[in-house]
């Protein structure tokens, strides 16, 4: 039995890789300063969706919501072997907090037949892992969140092993079902070089058209439409074309996304400076520990 | 989504495995407490099981004013569906304005579950909750709202979240972030008992298997603690935050880092996605002082950072300050401590 699997990823500044020059002077985040990465958990979800098409058969369609630029990590989801790659992408999705996103991408989830959806756990520009058990919720499925072990399916039947946080559990639920996936359930492949080859071109219709305009200096808008027009339906013959979907072909209710379907609102941002008290230089000698370990002892720090 | 009601109580989640209170509900207990104070309203906890009256007079020992009691069979273990479900029903009955959750697992897993049935906004992980007013652009002032104030982008900024239109405000808390009331044993309070309906249908995940990983180590217990970084360079070195630890009666911690690169197993992480610690000494050995570490110890009374990079960013949150090379510093501090507890035992028996 083949089973088809939709993986919601996220493009996302790298956290880890934070600098001085990340921040800006107010204190808030310059995301251009820092390199944009596949979130690395929604790797794993990849991977786990991957694995049950390399067993089971069936389809694994990668879905991202964010700007045009995101497009990168659809293509990286193509070379890892995802079938299909759909980007999300609309000016109006701008300031969506979690409950505005998983909104937005549970319309267009609905608009695919699926049977397993994954998201890795969290993200790391936000650590909040809500966006996977809000989906499941909108969606009307079951959630299975922290997932660290590759999945069992028969039938329409699932057997997961979770994190429980305590400990760990075993369940069973039936298709169709939600899971989160952390990093300890896989290893995530590398891109394959064919698929690479491949996919190298792959674009969506808005990269196209983009394309086209730059190539063809003197044409007017009509021609480079029609141009575009031509070359996308060449691409997608090819299977190199990204879906490229916004809000009104989703016909996502606008009250809902971005700002107005953002009930969360920041009050406000500090950068974090974590002040010293008092240091003291000690020296690295058997005096100068000594004394230190005195000082620790006298103060009762240590008993 | 309920309209927002200056009335509404402060809700706990009182999140319950088998019959024992976890934790993080009694933490947030007296913070629950502090915020009802302030807004002038009951604080009520949310107790969901079964057979679990037992635990009602602890959650009022330790702040609540009442406890809603919602017990059913099916709702003995844990999963998302049932307890989301109990749990709207009761918000809709009884619309709070506050509803706080401990970011454990269960509550990361039921808190976005029950806001996106609600359609109420949810701030993950908060370190800290408070009360106060936001003005907004178009100059329209909203009072008494709950900041719900938490670290974002993997630590390096801290934001303060509300929730001015759609309520209740809701918040998961990081598990050891507040500090746990002493119990008063005489307070009263009231038992408002729930009818559960529910049908097995609600429950769509069967529990095959359970097993309690039991924590390798207690960090947020530990009076001392010793933590080392990437700067070990390797597992067979890491032994030296071992020995350190041993001879302090310390317990061993670690960054991610040097998780990551399998020097020590998970349970030992302080830091952000870790353990929040605030031990009596917090010894760091190898440790540059990311900020998603700095987040998780600074709170500690005494630190002592050791490097060989006089820069490293965890000198500005240390009280001792020891520029050197840990193989060498580590060592030596073994045999000051060493010594000094050899010579202090002799002197108290003389």
């Amino acid at each position: 039995m083949a089973y088809n699997c939709v993986v919601l990823v996220k493009q996302v500044p790298d956290t880890k890789r934070i600098t001085g020059k990340a921040m800006n002077d107010d204190g808030t985040v310059n995301r251009a300063a820092l390199p944009a990465i596949f979130n690395p958990e929604d790797l794993n979800a990849l991977e786990m969706a991957l694995d049950i098409k390399d067993r089971f058969g069936g389809t694994v369609t990668v879905i991202t919501m964010g700007l045009p630029a995101a497009v990168t990590t659809l293509k990286d989801a193509l070379y890892r072997g995802a079938d299909e790659a759909i980007l999300v992408t609309d000016a109006r999705c701008a300031a969506s907090d979690t409950l505005a996103t998983s909104y937005i991408l549970s319309c267009a989830v609905k608009r695919i037949k699926y049977d397993i959806v994954l998201c890795g756990r969290q993200a790391i520009d936000g650590d909040t892992a809500q966006v996977g058990p809000q989906l499941a919720e909108k969606l009307q499925v079951p959630q299975i969140t922290y997932v660290e072990k590759p999945v069992e399916i028969k039938g329409r039947t699932i057997t997961v092993q979770r994190n429980a946080g305590n400990g760990w559990q075993k369940v069973k639920a039936q298709l169709p079902v939600l899971l989160t996936v952390t990093s300890e359930a896989n290893v995530p492949r590398v891109a394959a070089a064919k698929k690479m080859m491949k996919y190298k071109a792959a674009m969506t219709p808005a990269g196209v058209e983009q394309k086209i305009k730059a190539e063809n200096s003197h044409a007017s808008a009509d021609e480079v439409k029609e141009l575009a027009v031509q070359k996308c339906s060449e691409m997608d013959k090819k299977g190199l074309l990204i879906e490229q979907w916004n809000l009104d072909f989703l016909k996502a209710d606008l009250t809902w996304c971005g700002r107005s379907g953002s009930p969360t609102k920041v009050h406000r941002i500090q950068s974090v400076v974590l002040a010293s008290k008092e240091t003291k230089s000690v020296e690295p000698t058997d005096e100068g520990l000594s004394g230190m370990i005195h000082e620790l002892l006298e103060d009762k720090i240590i008993a | 989504m309920i309209d927002v009601n200056r009335q509404g109580e402060v809700w706990v989640f009182a999140e319950q495995h088998g019959g024992r209170l976890e934790d993080t509900p009694i933490e947030l207990m007296s913070k629950g407490r502090h915020l009802a104070d302030i807004l002038g309203v009951q604080l009520s906890a949310v107790l969901l099981g079964d057979n679990v009256k037992a635990l009602v007079a602890k959650l009022i020992h330790y702040g609540a004013d009442k406890v809603y009691l919602a017990e059913h069979p099916l709702l003995e273990h844990y999963q998302a569906n049932s307890y989301a479900k109990v749990f709207y029903d009761l918000i809709h009955k009884y619309k709070p304005q506050i509803v706080v959750y401990g970011a454990t697992a269960v509550g990361r897993d039921l808190g976005p579950r029950i806001a996106s049935a609600t359609k109420a906004g949810l701030t993950a992980d908060c370190t800290d909750l408070q009360i106060g007013d936001h003005k907004t652009t178009d100059g329209q002032t909203h009072k008494n709202l709950l900041f719900q104030i938490r670290p974002a982008f993997g630590g390096n900024i801290i934001a303060t979240i509300i929730n001015y239109d759609r309520w209740p405000q809701m918040a998961t808390v990081r598990e050891g972030v507040m500090v746990m009331a002493t119990p008063d044993t005489k307070r009263k309070g009231q038992i408002i008992t729930e009818k559960v309906q529910l049908s097995p249908q609600e429950l769509p995940i069967e529990i095959l298997e359970e097993h309690t990983r039991a924590k390798k180590v207690d960090l947020k217990a530990a009076r001392i603690i010793v933590a080392g970084g990437a700067g070990l360079g390797s597992k067979e070195n890491f032994r030296l935050i071992w020995d350190l630890a041993n001879c302090l009666g310390g317990a061993p911690a670690a960054t991610r880092a040097a998780i990551d690169l399998g020097f020590i197993d998970h349970d030992h992480q302080v830091g952000q996605t870790g353990t929040t610690v605030r031990p009596s000494l917090y010894i760091a050995v190898g440790i540059s002082g990311a900020i998603q570490h700095q987040s998780g110890m600074s709170q500690s009374q005494k630190i002592v950072a050791i490097n060989n990079d006089p820069q490293a960013p965890i000198f500005d949150v240390a009280h001792y300050k020891i520029v050197g090379d840990l193989n060498e510093v580590v060592p030596r501090m073994i045999k000051a401590i060493k010594e000094k507890g050899f010579k202090e035992a002799i002197e108290s028996k003389s």
